[in-house]
């Protein structure tokens, strides 16, 4: 008997097949990575190559839930509007009850929380997106949270989603630092996309929110002139390791 | 998702008119039924946590029914009284609330022993003014949703949001006879704070208000002698000057005066003084220049 049609159905050894699918789907999706540093968090999400004809302005992946809190997603765009837009809400309604913007966890808890009811009700399917959600409450700590289909929440230090996140993961595990300062931590989710992403700097898109809650998109050019800088540093290190002298 | 549930159970219980109006307002899911944040809950609580929500008596419009019930020239008609004197206020060193204990219904004293501060949590207190049962009954409601954010999000309720969730609360009910009016105050991590709440849906905050019959007696005294700089001692005895001489001349309030002070970790008892005593005490005092 296939265990796998009905959500709310667990199969004998413990699972909970369209959840796990869901995980596939987001396997599928185009790779997002967040790294926290000393002062500022930062996000960079793969651009899917750009058909011709299309805008892409208008295929945005990093999206702002308040004017302090902001969420990238790897897995199926329309699931994650609706995600977002659930939580936008929220924020204001938040903001209308308790007279003081959400925080950091609280958004990911609620966004969570909409994921987890989605795995355990009849008729519906879970969301196919994995979020990663920055940002900076009122205490100027900078704040990384990641969640899942399943409707798991954790907070990370550097964390990736979507496709290739296991290489990601690798390499933020290899060259992650505490304490990081801006540059470093910018330089370090620059680095680890382009590992993954074939065509380079332009088809990568880096955001970054500071203590002020200001979320900065970095244009092209400046994500081109990072790009280039590591390309010389990896160089200079490439030529520090041969043997130097003639040969 | 839950619909079939919910609406079983909503079918013996009407609930208040403006939530159902609220709940009209279909969410993004399309779902017309009431939302999980109406009733209190974060969205996969049980309905077992949600706050109570009371059947409406089935008479088909119950704010006209009482406004009708309420008005001077009805048959038999319904007086709601507010005889008490409460008062709060903000100064450099927290704040400092005072209350009589007089309960009266109509001219006949009731109770000269009412406790008329509610301490909903160690470091938020409520006053209670007009009906008590609504006082005292919304308050602790107040008490469990605070303890719910707290345990939720790790950290105390801000005074701003305490006061929020009870105006809310009651905003439900609005027209249909509850008599509530309270100050919400205590001291979260913006400082010292003072919210005046009352069943009309009215929020306030200041620095500094009185409510009740007796309240006009104790403004003036208060309005007298308050500074943002006054020592704790000396805003203690004002704020127990203000509630006696209210004690004096308003016949509705008086018994005893008991005093509070909200420091930053906390609300502190201060005494509970007999106002027959502060009478004599206060006469045998030379009278202090006010101009």
């Amino acid at each position: 008997m296939s265990y796998d049609r009905a959500l709310t159905v667990f199969s004998p050894d413990g699972n909970l097949f369209q959840v796990e699918y869901a995980v596939e789907a987001v396997r599928k999706g185009t790779c997002a990575v967040g790294v926290r540093g000393k002062n500022i968090v930062v996000l960079g999400v793969e651009k899917k190559s750009t058909l011709k004809l299309q805008d892409p302005r208008t295929v945005r992946k990093i999206a702002l839930l308040d004017d302090h809190v902001c969420m990238a997603f790897a897995g199926l765009n329309a699931d994650a509007r609706v995600l977002v837009n659930k939580a936008r809400i929220e924020c204001q309604s938040h903001r209308l009850t308790v007279e003081d913007p959400v925080s950091i966890e609280y958004i990911t808890r609620y966004i969570a929380g909409i994921q987890q009811k989605y795995t355990q009700s009849g008729g519906v399917r879970p969301f196919g997106i994995s979020t990663l959600i920055i940002g900076f409450d009122s205490d100027k700590i900078p704040k990384l949270y990641q969640t899942d289909p399943s409707g798991i929440y954790s907070a990370w230090k550097a964390n990736a989603i979507g496709r290739s996140s296991k290489t990601v993961r690798e390499f933020l595990e290899k060259n992650y630092k505490e304490e990081m300062s801006d540059d470093d931590s910018i330089k370090l989710a620059v680095r680890s996309l382009l590992e993954i992403v074939q065509t380079g700097a332009k088809n990568i898109e880096i955001s970054t929110m500071g203590p002020d809650s200001v979320l900065r998109n970095l244009t092209a050019e400046e994500v081109e002139s990072i790009a280039a800088i590591i390309e010389a540093e990896n160089t200079a290190e490439a030529a520090s390791k041969t043997p130097g002298g003639s040969k | 998702m839950e619909t079939a549930a919910r609406r079983s159970v909503f079918s013996i219980l009407d609930a208040p008119a403006r939530l159902s109006i609220h709940g009209a307002n279909a969410d993004s899911d399309g779902d017309a039924m009431l939302n999980a944040a109406d009733l209190g809950l974060s969205s996969s609580a049980p309905l077992e946590f949600a706050h109570p929500t009371f059947a409406i008596p089935p008479i088909a419009n119950p704010v006209e029914f009482l406004k009708h019930q309420t008005s001077i020239d009805a048959k038999n008609r319904i007086k709601i009284q507010h005889g008490t004197t409460t008062l709060a206020f903000k100064f450099n060193h927290g704040v400092i609330v005072a209350v009589d204990s007089r309960a009266t219904g109509g001219s006949y004293i009731a109770s000269q022993t009412v406790k008329k501060v509610i301490e909903i949590n160690p470091y938020l207190l409520g006053t209670m003014a007009g009906g008590a049962a609504d006082c005292s009954y919304w308050e602790r409601e107040l008490a469990r949703r605070c303890r719910i954010h707290e345990l939720n999000n790790k950290e105390r309720i801000s005074v701003a949001a305490a006061s929020k969730l009870l105006s809310n609360m009651v905003y439900a009910y609005k027209g249909m006879g509850l008599s509530m009016g309270t100050m919400v105050t205590g001291w979260d991590k913006t400082g010292p704070q003072l919210y005046y709440v009352d069943s009309d849906g009215q929020r306030l905050k200041s620095d500094l208000f009185s409510v009740g019959s007796g309240s006009t007696y104790a403004y003036g005294v208060l309005d007298a002698g308050y500074k943002k700089d006054l020592t704790v001692e000396e805003a203690i005895d004002l704020a127990r000057r203000a509630i006696f001489h209210a004690t004096f001349r308003d016949a509705y309030s008086g018994g005893f005066v008991s005093v509070y002070h909200v420091k930053e970790n906390g609300w502190e008892f201060i005494n509970r003084l007999d106002v027959n005593d502060l009478y004599y005490q206060y006469a045998a005092e030379p009278k202090p220049k006010l101009l």
